[in-house]
């Protein structure tokens, strides 16, 4: 039998799509399946749970979303919104698989460029993820009343300025698809810290793992879903007991999720079969040789090349500079991150990739001055301790 | 949906409305108004402020790029507005801004 609960992360989002798609309305279609949930949490305790939930939680909210259209007498296009829920039929309650899944569209939507990055994770998170305002709030770190407001304005824009719920055409597909990736990645990337916040990755890969789901041939979005499978497989050994943060080549592999690794790994190996190479996948891939138990160091450095071509960033540059150091020696690699040193100077872990290679080559006046720097410039405190930890750790104390 | 399009082009003298966009939109029936409009320099702006009514030349807003011209036009959604948008040659090196018009009705 299912709970209410369980039911909720899946279908929350799968019938909001499927209204919001139905009424172009995402406030109402939000509010009538909130109110289709607090039916069921009355409900399903006393007199069971239906035989199939989803089918019951969208007929529920399609009712409710009738009777609030009735009542409200400010709504603009009433009797035109009404009948577009009445040519909908209500899904067969014992087929699952006639529910239509509309959540592709919704993505879409949530995703648009014309709103702003944060209301785009907001909107996505609040949605798709069924994540309350609070749960959001809290993972981003802002006020409860900042998110719902954020939330109110990015649904108002979605309404008043005509963005469409629904897939775009094959000509926009390629843009508008980057921007839903962005949208997931950094949603991934906020969870992962640090500091982490599981809930933000769960999601993160739930979502991405639906988008591969629903565009199986789309090789960046395989790509991504496996990177963040893999990123995410080493959770438990990112950190130690102390919350500080460990060093890949430093992690407990008997920590890492072993599943999550095989599970990307197939993911990509379907991406790279479609033969367009693009950035999530070559990351994916520098991942997956990272889960190696002896990773090939020269393949990694081959393939930053690869990613620097596709993506072409400082940042990447960087990432470039550490596996070539890895590959070729840290001379090598210090060369590269010299050549970066002016653009990235405000940024703490090209000074933290210097102090390092610094240190291996046996210059620790050096080394000193590049992890004070790093020290002076990060932003979190788990960073902050483990280059104080390093400096530390030199010979003359830095 | 209907849409305002301002059209901000880098120089004055660039063309901001481009006929044949407007004819083909005119056609689908998407078309409702489109304007150039005359250079900066014949702008005038109006404040009232108490029982003054201030006139001063020139444009309410100074900006590197010029508003140009102006369409309105009714469309599906902002996709189609952002596709007719991008299709502007003023898109390409000044911006087109687009603004939904308020709709009422029953």
């Amino acid at each position: 039998m299912s709970s209410v609960a369980t039911v909720f992360r899946e279908e929350f989002g799968r019938s909001v799509a499927v209204l919001a798609r139905t009424l172009g309305d995402l406030d109402l279609a939000e509010d009538a399946v909130q109110d289709a949930f607090a039916t069921a949490v009355e409900r399903w305790p006393r007199d069971g749970a239906p035989a199939n939930p989803g089918a019951w939680i969208l007929a529920t909210a399609r009712n409710r979303a009738i009777d609030r259209i009735r009542r409200d007498r400010t709504l603009a296009g009433k009797r035109e919104l009404l009948a577009r829920l009445e040519r909908e039929a209500p899904p067969a309650p014992a087929d699952d698989d006639a529910l239509p899944d509309e959540r592709l569209a919704l993505v879409f939507a949530c995703c648009h460029p014309a709103l702003a990055v944060d209301a785009q994770v907001a909107l996505t998170l609040r949605l798709l993820g069924g994540l309350t305002t609070e749960e959001v709030a809290r993972a981003f770190l802002v006020p409860e009343a900042t998110m719902a407001q954020r939330l109110v304005r990015a649904k108002k824009k979605v309404r008043a300025a005509g963005i469409p719920i629904r897939v775009p055409p094959p000509e926009a597909l390629p843009d508008r698809l980057r921007a839903v990736h962005a949208t997931l990645y950094l949603v991934f990337n906020q969870g992962y810290g640090p500091p982490p916040r599981d809930e933000l990755c769960d999601e993160a890969i739930r979502l991405t793992r639906l988008l591969a789901v629903l565009l199986p041939d789309e090789p960046e979005t395989l790509g991504l879903a496996a990177l963040t499978l893999l990123h995410d497989a080493r959770r438990a050994a990112r950190l130690d007991a102390h919350g500080d943060l460990v060093l890949l080549e430093d992690q407990d592999r008997s920590l890492w999720d072993e599943a999550r690794i095989a599970e990307g790994r197939r993911l990509l190996d379907r991406a790279l079969a479609l033969c367009r190479p693009g950035p999530y996948q070559v990351q994916a891939a520098i991942a997956s040789l990272h889960s190696d138990p002896e990773p090939d160091r020269r393949r990694i450095a081959a393939l930053y090349d690869r990613l620097a071509e596709l993506a072409p960033s400082p940042v990447v540059e960087l990432n470039r500079a550490v596996a070539v150091a890895l590959a070729e020696g840290p001379s090598t690699g210090l060369a590269l991150l010299d050549a970066l040193a002016e653009e990235l100077d405000g940024y703490h872990l090209l000074h933290a990739a210097r102090a390092d290679l610094l240190r291996r080559l046996d210059r620790p006046g050096e080394a000193g001055e590049a992890y004070r720097r790093a020290l002076a410039l990060a932003p979190s405190e788990p960073e902050r301790r483990f280059l104080a930890g390093r400096l530390h750790e030199l010979p003359n104390g830095g | 949906m209907r849409y305002l399009l301002l059209v901000y082009a880098a120089a004055e003298e660039a063309a901001a409305l481009d006929t044949r966009l407007a004819l083909e939109l005119a056609e689908r029936g998407g078309l409702l108004a489109a304007h150039e409009l005359e250079p900066v320099t014949t702008a005038t702006s109006v404040r009232v402020r108490g029982a003054a009514t201030l006139v001063a030349d020139g444009p309410f807003a100074e900006t590197c790029e010029r508003l140009g011209g102006v369409y309105v036009v009714d469309l599906e959604s902002l996709d189609e507005a952002i596709a007719v948008a991008a299709r502007l040659p003023a898109a390409r090196d000044g911006v087109v801004e687009i603004r939904p018009v308020v709709r009422r009705e029953g």
